[in-house]
């Protein structure tokens, strides 16, 4: 038994950022999961109009306005998200307090564009399955919208309250990792309901 | 006790018993509840034969028999087969790679409580007459608002929320663990087969189960606020839900099916007392079945009249993927030629069954893969000849292997090898009688999913046939629970490695402290346990204060940095408890869902919520990333 | 009943029948090989060891696991093959079919034989009749929920789905009588709803073709016009047509030429007066879950109602 040899990790770090990280991994399979779920709902949105003469059915596109205002947000959003994630890794907690807070004023944006959208959507769920899809794909991505600004906002609470330890800092990192999918799952959904209609109509 | 057993043990009493995190016991919770499913859904089955048994019967009308039949399979595919796949691989996978818990153990205790709420909701509509009635697919528009009154179809959609939901988590959760928790040493080459083979259903779950979920929740909006999406007036189409679902539901059988296949790689072996033949190979196999399995999900509909050319690539499809599964049997055969002579103990008997009745529900397989056969084969009986041969065959018989295998490590006694015989046996013959015969009926005309048949028809001595085979299937299955309850106090003891196998779980004690391992071995090739030497090395210098284990690096297995895993909490029982009220609510209401988060967003901040004892002793042993690289540096180099 | 798909009454279903005997007898091969090999791997002597990975027997063991996975593709590739011309000649458009359109309700067959002329066109409901010989083209679809047409004896089955017209061919190679049922679960009676299927010689089929296009017998005696005005005067004509009187309902079969058909309540009972009046006053006792009301008569009237529908033929 003793003359066994050892792997002495006592001094190992006992947290990590990134692919190191098992958190990562958690939320990588959450993206995976969301990402297929995205994706099928888009297919889907292609079969019915592949279906179907006339698309959308009985009434006019989706007014481009608050759709392409929610684009610009989110995609601008990534700014303080990705400024966080970098105070996080650098484990700056003053940083990550006010770059965390921006982020929340940007998802309170997000959240009151996307009341606006629904209207701007000419349609309605019950009318036809043209509108059953363009309402489920938006409340998908705003289901996503929701509970990551919930997140946030909890993760801020707790960057300001404390407990803290390192690990809170890798939290950090990967909530903003998940606000850059629900950033860039927006795109393909923005281009399927707001463009394709009027590029290929 | 030590301080280790002090960290890693649960509190006493009913509060320890909600708020354990312990993989184990949470494994075997898994599977004592599948397995209570798995009787349940029997029983109706048994009810369906008596009702079958003669011509004309009136044991119970069509209402009820719809209803059997639909929660006979619903339970017996979402209830029991998936989740008891998931749920053996929960208990050994950790010990197969030599880690202390899985990777997020409070999100496995939460899965579990949630496919136990599921199912509860399951009996209780079955018992107050309102449980889903159009099938385990749920066709529309049979189901959909014009057709299904009441909320039978809306329970059966959200059993599929809860445990769909039950399923991804544990799926991420054995991803996560393979990849990042395996010992030192053991690289992706060493992986025990039983791990790829979870590691591959993993992957497919995480693809698969999204398509179904999506499915049910557009069936519930349809049903609930009037969406269109099946509707063919309003744009809408019913072959949309068969897309989905047979996209979810062809990978779903393989979801089963690998873990089986997995569970033979270890068991076969260990009686050839020979490594496997063509480990590689095995592997390949695995991984194609998963991707393969993505493609074939058309078959499920050469009757609905898709185009021709579409139809003949999946028949071509379908009939492929016969050949990664013949390949990990070829193995299998080739391993027993070359090994030692094998003594026929119980879980070898289950093994051996399952080439006798699995292969010949491939080959049907294969039949009902050629869209030519299938237009006369296709929902008749020979399809559920077909179907219980692959699942009997192919997953549950390796999985009463795995049972009688696996029992000593989990409890440190062994089932009883006579009981063990005729549980099998009992088994192995009951269930040719009763399904055999199932194969002419289809052929004879015999549709599925009939509550009564003409004596006219002349199916009538073969469908007798067929019920005295489902009872010495359920006298089988008695067998087994007879054995496991004896056996538990009274069966005899075993040591650590019972049958002299080579995985790593067999060198933790039987069964294993909460912790598996006090000191981690390291390991240098497949079969650990048959290294000369065993363990060339072990892991020490793991805080024992806190929950901790060792994270090794994708790639090669080397020691990376320390996990610190939660302690034991309650508020996985509590969110899973807030999540069954917004699902059951929301059958009733969309308003439901709204509500419902409420209670759920609390229990999820207090799970999320760091606690100050488990900050504080965390922060005692805390060593940060850039001041402990250099030592992950160091220790690489030492390694032997 | 004649639904034995091996059994086959016509081309089409005896090809999918060679096709069956093909991979049966392929399947059965392989079982009986795979299976030989794995008992002779069992049958180690005692005492014999595991051969290590270098040795000639592993070697050994891995040559042939090639040459199965050889065999096992060739094989399925031939299945494949097979698959793939049986299809072609299932799936071939038929020369100068006769069309009928077929469409199914919960839980009933309603059956309409496609002519230009539209005083030419047979309504018939549960009974499909086909002239020998002559390819006859379903074109189907339903009216609620998904149903499938299944004839084994005949061809294999199609679905039909509501929005979608399917079709599927019937050939009869000779006289004689066969059952269709539904093959998908469409609800309470779903094992009650069947198809009777006569096939004639042409010139009997021409003859029943011409018989099924006349007006409802006329009532001869007083008897049969009082079963007439039962029939008239309750709720039957909601649902029911037979034409040349005022009943000209479309929800559930046309009885025009009832009586002369097999069965009633699409093969759920034989065609006679008893059971016709069973089945008028209790229809839930028959088939639960029917859309079919009851009809409460005193006897008298049931009789009188009765007699009038048998002389419907």
């Amino acid at each position: 038994m003793s003359a066994r040899a050892v792997i002495d990790v006592s001094k190992l770090p006992t947290y990590a950022y990134s692919h190191r990280s098992l958190m990562w991994w958690g939320t990588l399979g959450m993206i995976a999961i969301e990402g297929t779920v995205f994706a099928i709902a888009l297919v889907v949105y292609y079969y019915l109009r592949g279906l179907s003469l006339d698309w959308p059915i009985g009434s006019p596109p989706p007014d481009l306005l608050w759709g392409t205002v929610m684009t610009a947000l989110l995609l601008v959003s990534g700014i303080p998200n990705q400024f966080a994630k970098k105070a996080g890794e650098a484990e700056d907690l003053r940083r990550v307090r006010i770059w965390v807070f921006v982020s929340i004023v940007f998802g309170i944006a997000a959240l009151v564009v996307r009341i606006f959208e629904y209207p701007a959507l000419n349609t309605h769920w019950q009318r036809n399955a043209y509108g059953s899809i363009v309402y489920a794909l938006l409340t998908l991505h705003t289901v996503h919208l929701l509970t990551d600004f919930v997140d946030t906002v909890v993760l801020e609470i707790l960057m300001l309250t404390g407990p803290l330890n390192g690990r809170r800092f890798v939290d950090v990192s990967e909530n903003a990792d998940y606000w850059w999918f629900v950033v860039l799952a927006w795109l393909p959904i923005y281009f399927t309901i707001y463009l394709v209609p009027r590029i290929f109509p | 006790m030590s301080r280790i057993d002090d960290t890693w043990a649960d509190k006493p009493g009913l509060v320890g018993w909600l708020s354990t995190v312990d993989h184990k016991r949470i494994g075997i919770r898994f599977v004592v509840t599948t397995l209570a499913f798995f009787v349940f859904a029997g029983l109706l089955a048994a009810v369906m034969r008596v009702q079958l048994a003669r011509p004309d019967n009136h044991v119970v009308g069509p209402d009820t028999y719809n209803q059997l039949f639909s929660v006979h399979g619903s339970m017996m595919m979402f209830l029991f087969a998936v989740p008891v796949m998931e749920a053996i691989a929960l208990y050994l996978v950790p010990l197969m790679v030599g880690t202390r818990n899985v990777a997020f153990p409070r999100l496995n205790a939460y899965s579990y409580w949630l496919l136990l709420f599921g199912g509860l909701m399951l009996i209780f509509v079955f018992v107050i007459d309102s449980a889903p009635d159009a099938g385990w697919f749920n066709y529309v528009p049979l189901s959909g608002p014009e057709f299904g009154p009441g909320k039978r179809s809306d329970f059966w959609a959200q059993l599929i929320t809860f445990t769909e939901v039950s399923g991804l988590i544990g799926a991420v959760n054995i991803i996560t663990t393979v990849f990042k928790l395996r010992a030192p040493g053991m690289t992706l080459a060493r992986l025990p087969l039983f791990v790829w083979a979870m590691l591959a259903t993993a992957f497919m779950i995480l693809f698969a189960m999204p398509s179904v979920m999506l499915a049910s929740t557009f069936l519930i909006t349809d049903r609930l606020v009037t969406t269109q999406f099946f509707n063919p007036a309003e744009g809408g189409d019913v072959l949309l839900w068969q897309h989905l679902f047979w996209f979810f539901g062809h990978p779903e059988v393989y979801f089963i099916f690998v873990p089986a296949l997995g569970v033979i790689s270890q068991i076969l072996p260990t009686f050839a007392r020979r490594r496997i033949v063509g480990y590689v190979a095995m592997v390949v196999a695995l991984v194609t079945i998963a991707f393969l399995s993505f493609g074939l999900w058309v078959h499920h509909m050469f009757a609905t009249g898709l185009p021709p050319l579409g139809m003949s690539f999946f028949t071509a499809a379908s009939i492929m993927i016969a050949l990664p599964t013949g390949l990990q049997i070829f193995c299998w055969i080739a391993t027993l030629a070359t090994g030692e002579k094998v003594r026929f103990a119980a879980p070898f008997l289950f093994i051996i069954g399952f080439f006798f009745i699995f292969i010949i529900g491939g080959l049907t397989g294969v039949m009902l893969g050629s869209s030519t056969l299938d237009s006369q084969l296709h929902d008749s009986y020979f399809v559920v000849a077909h179907l219980h041969y692959v699942l009997i065959g192919g997953a549950v018989f390796p999985l009463f292997g795995g049972f009688y295998y696996w029992f000593p490590k989990v409890t440190g006694r062994r089932l009883s090898e006579r009981a063990g015989r005729w549980n099998f046996w009992l088994f192995f013959i009951g269930f040719n009688v009763a399904f055999f015969p199932m194969h002419i009926l289809g052929l004879e005309g015999m549709p599925r999913r009939i509550y009564t048949y003409p004596a006219a028809a002349g199916w009538s001595g073969l469908n007798l046939l067929s019920t005295i085979g489902a009872f010495t299937v359920a006298l089988s299955v008695l067998v087994f629970f007879v054995n496991v309850w004896r056996s538990r106090r009274a069966g005899e003891l075993a040591p650590d490695n019972v049958w002299g196998a080579s995985g790593l779980e067999w060198a933790a004690p039987s069964p294993p402290p909460p912790y598996n391992f006090e000191r981690i071995p390291a390991v240098r090739s497949r079969d650990p346990l048959w290294e000369p030497g065993f363990p060339a090395a072990e892991v020490v210098g793991l805080p024992d204060i806190v929950r901790s284990t060792l994270v090794t690096r994708l790639h090669d297995a080397e020691p990376d940095h320390i996990a610190i895993l939660p302690d034991a909490s309650i508020w996985p029982f509590l969110a899973a408890l807030a999540t069954t009220i917004m699902f059951i609510w929301s059958v009733f209401t969309p308003w439901g869902l709204t509500w419902g988060a409420i209670p759920l967003t609390i229990t999820l901040i207090g799970w999320f919520w760091p606690k100050k004892d488990e900050t504080r002793r965390t922060c005692a042993v805390e060593v940060k990333p850039d001041a402990g690289d250099a030592r992950v540096h160091q220790l690489r180099e030492a390694l032997p | 009943m004649n639904t034995n798909a091996l059994l086959s009454g016509g081309p089409l279903s005896a090809e999918i029948g060679q096709l069956f005997w093909i991979f049966v007898g392929i399947a059965a091969a392989v079982y009986v090989v795979v299976l030989a090999f794995l008992v002779v791997s069992l049958r180690r002597r005692e005492g014999a060891r595991a051969a290590p990975p270098d040795s000639p027997a592993a070697r050994h063991a891995v040559r042939a696991i090639g040459i199965a996975v050889g065999l096992t593709t060739v094989i399925l590739v031939v299945l494949a093959l097979s698959d793939f011309f049986a299809n072609r000649v299932i799936a071939a458009t038929p020369e100068n079919p006769l069309r009928v359109r077929v469409t199914a309700h919960q839980w009933w067959w309603e059956i309409e034989y496609v002519d230009a002329d539209p005083t030419r066109r047979v309504r018939t409901a549960n009974e499909l009749h086909l002239p020998v010989g002559r390819p006859v083209q379903l074109e189907m679809t339903a009216d609620d929920v998904i149903h499938s047409f299944w004839a084994p004896e005949l061809n294999g089955k199609k679905d039909l789905l509501p929005g979608y017209t399917t079709r599927l061919t019937l050939v009869a190679a000779r006289a004689g009588d066969y059952t269709a049922e539904c093959a998908e679960f469409c609800g309470f009676q779903h094992a009650n709803m069947r198809v009777a299927i006569v096939a004639h010689d042409p010139q009997d089929f021409a003859r029943w073709y011409d018989a099924q296009l006349t007006p409802a017998a006329e009532p001869v005696s007083p008897e049969l016009q009082r079963g007439r005005d039962v029939l008239l005067g309750s709720t039957c004509v909601m649902c029911h047509n037979i034409t040349g009187t005022d009943a000209s309902g479309v929800t559930g079969p046309d009885l025009t030429h009832l009586a002369s058909r097999r069965w009633i309540a699409a093969g759920a009972l034989p065609n006679d007066a008893a059971r016709l009046a069973a089945w008028i006053s209790d229809p839930q006792g028959i088939k639960p879950g029917t859309h079919m009301p009851a009809t409460r008569l005193d006897a008298d009237d049931l009789a009188v109602l009765t007699h009038y529908l048998t002389s419907l033929r």
